[in-house]
């Protein structure tokens, strides 16, 4: 696109408004809101061995496709039986589906943080690189429009089926059709930033590029990247539950909120639950990331409403 | 003007040489081998490689290249590896259903979503305002499949208003190949009306801000004279932006809404060709699509001289 | 009516015509949704069931099985054997045209043996016995023997995979490792290839000049006699749709219908749902014994003791209405069945297994295990062998990929770790296996033997025997044995018999009961 308006936190000084603006963010409600309700799925994540979860991946053909509220008796490791209940009830191989999606919190939240810091981490090296070196701006930059221009969900495909389906191949499948959006995020910034008066006057006094890229450049790329970073956290969670629905997700043992869905589909008419629950906290999660990606955009930057 | 086109589209060369590169290299170096596959279960190393060598797999990758990026800019797109079709026949017969849904469901979501988001930013901090603000971040949280599935138990098996699935060439009648269209362009259409509400939303109270609208209103132009004519033509720009981006967007939400509901469009060629390893009919699948994104986005960026006269290229 | 009235009325018609959509047509069609989308249209390239499917519909066979499982002429009137049971005479019955033109003869049908005989298995032990098969004349050609064997009808009544079917002598004359691209049948349905859109739909009509035989269709065999204009087979990929499309109308067939769905199918009184393969399917678990630790016969065989069928059957099927735990490896209900040799195994004794795995010196390598997550039926089965395995002491690495992928992977004889396997598990049609000729997975001759690559001459040599043995009796006494060799050097193991109705709307009539769903015989009300 040829219209890029000038991103507004260039006009600012750096240094100055930072602790206004964090008390700012802090007071915005969709950020408390949305941070709160991450924060509560994060804890459940890591806290569900301890949340009256059995083993997610235990498989019970017996027990298989049992509504939500069956009961049954579990022998423990030590040989004493206990009662449990499946409170959101078993999917096709007899799991218990409260396990799985309590656990599948652990991975969804963590495959889009990662995807998040790894495609804002990879983004800003590049378009730092590319803002600076002109010689390599060219090349890069053409490389990145022709990787945006192949759709983002074809591009994970093609990804995910050059190895075998797992994590690693997912997040990789992921991460990389977000990069080049990072990366002409913040090549615009450099770009501008480079024609401040105060950075050509630290170039004339001779600071060396580094020093300029970290102390000139690289404040004014935080509030943006924090905001990009949310809202491919949440587009990261999604597309995963996407590629778990077309079959080249994650495999069903690590149970994530896509392909506990994926897994329950067809029997979507009887046992609804395989789709209700995973979706429910689904959605929560990300409207909560895209919540707290609104809010921020707010506080950090007004100006950052008129753009996506 | 002309000059600006002519330049744009000299530019979007470079562009689609980068991804039929790209493109290329991520299929061949995929583990599976296609020759195997089409070999067959019971085929020995040298049926294999023979198919290998008359599928042309054995020669080196960049020999590879150059043939099949010539043949390609002769149109011809190859033979499929296992649809025993050409690629462009292929193509050709999907080409229907996908637009067909495409327009539906942009023509859906723009019908919808202006309106909603002009309203809601003319009534600002009103409850309509919260709703639409609501339902909007809720529409593009929820995945495609999800929406789909719900909309057809409600609408298609208790209520029976509308078909299951499936999908009717409009030769055989408009009727029923809109009656087919609706849910899946409904189900495909949340995203992009909470995505162009927002941004209507936002676009349209900061243009109200302006001075030129308080210039309007003093004249005494009727509220919907200063909405339309001045407000919406002023914020025009970013939302055909959006509209743009949403176009483009479509493409991963297509495939899931084909797969759901049965419409044998390109996104159901491209997720089949996939899982087949169906080299000739990705690789052509991609650059379609790759090539239209950056087509698209060169009309959306003619367009702004339509809505913003400042602009001129 | 007005100046404008008169102008409009066209434009307005044409309208109203192009709204209400064309015209129904006055043909009655059978909408159908087949297991699988077809997108390879040669029966003999390919086992794939689809492609058999496909077959049956635009080809004609020269013997075929009836309900009884007895093999009856087809395209024949009459065949004779002589007296040393060395030479079969074969003469074409009047009516037999193919769907371009032409009569169907003898030399068609020499050629289309060949090119079976070259890729199909049984196909294959039959060619062994034979000296020469000669047309000697336009409808009748003889199959000359070195040696008596109950093979020739066997082979040529095989009903499923692959299956003989005849073809005019240009197509029959391809390599049999090469698709033909020419669909020209003799049966009771044609192929309408520019309608053929794959991964959408596949459409076949009536052969109007089919003359089908005068007795009444049964199983496989008797008068083909079409009974609807057209049958179009959609591609509807999600179980749950497919299931959906059947409840909403706008399908009248489902070959495959879940079985997790058949409680909403059964509660529909518009629904029927038909078995129309009584002998069923049965699962199988094969072992890779060109690699370590399954080129030990010991390891091989604790999984004998680890595995019990309802476990599979259970998490599979589910409802055990459609599943049988059967030990019996040539399928209960059939003419060889039997329990012998089958004593405590398949009824997951880990004790046991336990001591094999240390008798065959496990050392606790990984187990490579193949998963296919887009077939319904298998997706289930790996995870409970994984569970089984290592309750029984294995250490298991599950991979799952796509069933094309696990095709492709199977066939390779690399390490397991670098690209080969070590198990896998399938399905097949209970028709396919119910002798040790036919049930493909008991071929140990190494090398030439089917993927898993069992090396076993004694097994050979039971395998011979009854490839020569004509007397029922005698035939069964060494299937036994054959299974009793199976359970000390585990080709397979079989993992119980399962059932798989078809669900198709009331006004659905003439459904037959055979190993092949078939559309012949069949009428839409």
């Amino acid at each position: 696109m040829t219209i890029e308006a000038i991103p507004a936190a260039a006009e600012a000084p750096p240094q100055a408004h930072r602790p206004s603006t964090l008390r700012g963010v802090l007071r915005n409600p969709s950020v408390l809101i949305g941070a709160v309700i991450v924060a509560f799925l994060a804890v459940i994540g890591a806290l569900a061995p301890m949340l009256g979860t059995i083993d997610p991946a235990e498989i019970n053909p017996v027990f298989r496709n049992k509504k939500p509220g069956v009961e049954r008796s579990i022998r423990d490791a030590d040989g004493s039986e206990r009662r449990f209940v499946h409170r959101f009830g078993t999917d096709t191989l007899g799991r218990d589906v409260y396990s799985r999606v309590v656990y599948g919190a652990r991975v969804s939240l963590t495959i889009g943080v990662t995807v998040a810091v790894l495609s804002v981490g990879i983004g800003l090296l590049i378009g730092l690189v590319t803002g600076y070196i002109r010689w390599i701006d060219g090349i890069i930059m053409r490389f990145m429009d022709g990787l945006m221009a192949i759709p983002a969900i074809l591009l994970a495909m093609g990804l995910v089926s050059l190895s075998r389906a797992g994590l690693l191949a997912v997040v990789i499948a992921i991460v990389v059709p977000e990069v080049p959006r990072v990366v002409r995020l913040v090549r615009s910034i450099v770009l501008s930033i480079r024609e401040e008066p105060y950075v050509e006057a630290a170039i004339t006094l001779g600071t060396p590029t580094p020093t300029l890229l970290v102390r000139h450049v690289l404040p004014n790329t935080i509030a943006p990247l924090l905001v990009q970073g949310t809202f491919t956290c949440a587009s990261a969670i999604l597309i995963e539950a996407v590629l778990s629905f077309l079959g080249i997700g994650i495999p069903p043992e690590t149970p994530t909120w896509g392909n506990i869905m994926a897994e329950g589909r067809s029997l979507f008419r009887i046992y609804p639950h395989n789709i209700f629950y995973p979706g429910v906290f689904l959605a929560c999660a990300v409207l909560a990331i895209n919540m707290l990606g609104d809010g921020l955009r707010d506080t950090l930057d007004p100006r950052f409403a008129k753009r996506m | 003007m002309f000059g600006y086109i002519l330049r744009r589209l000299v530019a979007t060369i470079p562009v689609m040489g980068v991804v039929a590169v790209l493109v290329f290299l991520m299929l061949r170096l995929t583990p599976t081998d296609p020759a195997a596959i089409i070999a067959g279960d019971n085929a020995n190393s040298e049926q294999v490689a023979e198919i290998r060598k008359r599928l042309g797999l054995d020669q080196p990758i960049h020999t590879q290249f150059v043939i099949w990026a010539n043949k390609t800019l002769h149109g011809d797109f190859g033979e499929s590896f296992f649809f025993k079709k050409q690629v462009a026949e292929l193509i050709g017969d999907r080409l229907e259903p996908t637009l067909s849904l495409a327009v539906m469901t942009i023509t859906l979501a723009v019908l919808i979503a202006v309106p909603l988001g002009v309203l809601a930013a003319y009534r600002h901090g009103g409850w309509l305002d919260r709703i639409v603000m609501g339902f909007s971040v809720l529409g593009f949280s929820v995945p495609v499949f999800v929406i789909g599935y719900a909309l057809i138990y409600v609408f298609a098996i208790e209520l029976a208003w509308l078909p299951v699935q499936g999908y009717q060439r409009i030769s055989l009648g408009i009727g029923g190949w809109l009656q087919r269209l609706i849910l899946p362009a409904v189900t495909l259409s949340v995203i992009y009306v909470a995505l162009i509400a927002r941004i209507t939303r936002t676009s349209v109270l900061e243009v109200m801000n302006e001075d030129y609208i308080r210039t309007a209103r003093a004249k005494g132009q009727t509220e919907r004279k200063v909405l339309v004519r001045h407000a919406l033509a002023n914020a025009a720009v970013p939302i055909v932006t959006v509209v743009g981006l949403g176009v483009a967007l479509l493409i991963g939400g297509v495939v899931v809404t084909e797969s759901v509901y049965t419409i044998p469009g390109l996104g159901r060629l491209t997720v089949d060709a996939v899982l087949a390893r169906d080299y000739p009919t990705i690789q052509a699948v991609i650059l379609l699509f790759s090539l239209s994104y950056v087509l698209i986005n060169l009309v959306v960026d003619l367009t702004y001289t339509f809505f913003d006269p400042r602009i001129r290229y | 009516m007005g100046f404008l009235g008169k102008r409009l009325v066209a434009p307005l018609t044409i309208a109203a015509v192009a709204l209400l959509g064309a015209p129904a047509h006055a043909e009655n069609t059978l909408r159908a949704v087949m297991h699988s989308d077809l997108k390879i249209l040669d029966p003999i390239w390919t086992t794939a069931y689809i492609v058999r499917d496909h077959g049956y519909m635009v080809y004609d066979t020269l013997f075929a099985q009836d309900d009884k499982g007895e093999i009856k002429p087809q395209m024949h009137d009459t065949y004779d054997v002589s007296a040393d049971k060395l030479v079969y005479t074969f003469h074409l019955r009047d009516g037999l045209f193919w769907h371009d033109g032409p009569p169907v003869t003898a030399e068609d049908c020499v050629a289309s043996i060949r090119r079976w005989a070259a890729k199909d298995a049984t196909g294959q032990k039959m060619m062994s016995f034979v000296t020469g098969i000669d047309a000697l004349d336009a409808k009748t050609f003889t199959i000359r023997l070195k040696e008596p064997t109950g093979l020739v009808l066997i082979g040529l009544g095989k009903p499923s995979s692959n299956v003989p079917f005849m073809m005019p002598k240009r197509v029959a004359e391809t390599d049999p490792n090469t698709q033909i691209s020419d669909f020209t049948g003799s049966g009771p349905f044609i192929f309408q290839r520019d309608e053929w859109r794959p991964g959408d739909k596949t459409v076949y009509v009536k052969n109007p000049r089919y003359v089908p035989r005068a007795e009444p269709a049964s199983g496989l065999a008797g008068g083909k006699v079409v009974n609807v204009d057209r049958v179009e087979w959609r591609a509807i990929s999600d179980a749950q749709q497919a299931v959906n499309a059947l409840l909403a109308g706008e399908i009248d067939y489902v070959e495959t219908p879940k079985h997790d769905l058949l409680p909403l199918l059964k509660q529909d009184a518009g629904i029927k749902l038909w078995d129309y393969n009584p002998l069923g399917n049965q699962y199988a678990f094969r072992p890779n014994q060109l690699q370590k630790p399954f080129d030990n016969a010991r390891v091989r065989q604790a999984l004998w003791y680890a595995f019990n069928q309802k476990d599979f059957l259970d998490a599979a099927i589910g409802d055990p209405d459609y599943y049988k735990t059967c030990k019996a490896m040539f399928v209960c209900g059939a003419a060889l069945a039997s329990d012998k040799g089958m004593d405590g195994l398949l009824e997951s004794n880990f004790k046991r297994a336990h001591e094999l795995l240390s008798d065959g010196g496990y050392d606790g390598t990984p187990i490579v295990l193949m998963q296919s997550t887009d077939l319904d039926v298998l997706t289930n089965l790996a995870p409970v062998a994984k569970s089984l395995m290592e309750k029984a002491g294995f250490k298991v690495d599950m991979q799952s990929m796509d069933w094309q992928t696990l095709v492709a992977r199977r066939a390779k004889k690399d390490p397991a770790n670098a690209g080969g396997w070590h198990a896998f598990l399938t399905s097949w049609v209970a028709a396919d296996i119910t002798n040790p000729i036919a049930a493909a997975f008991f071929n140990s001759a190494c090398d030439k033997a089917l993927f898993g690559w069992p090396c076993d001459p004694q097994m050979e040599k039971l395998r011979d025997d009854f490839a020569r043995e004509t007397d029922p009796a005698k035939q069964k006494a060494i299937a036994e044995a054959v299974q009793l060799q199976a359970t000390t050097m585990t080709p397979h193991i079989n993992l119980g018999q399962w059932y798989q109705p078809i669900a198709a709307r009331r006004s659905v009539s003439g459904l037959l009961t055979a190993p092949v769903p078939v559309f012949w015989n069949v009428a839409v009300n």
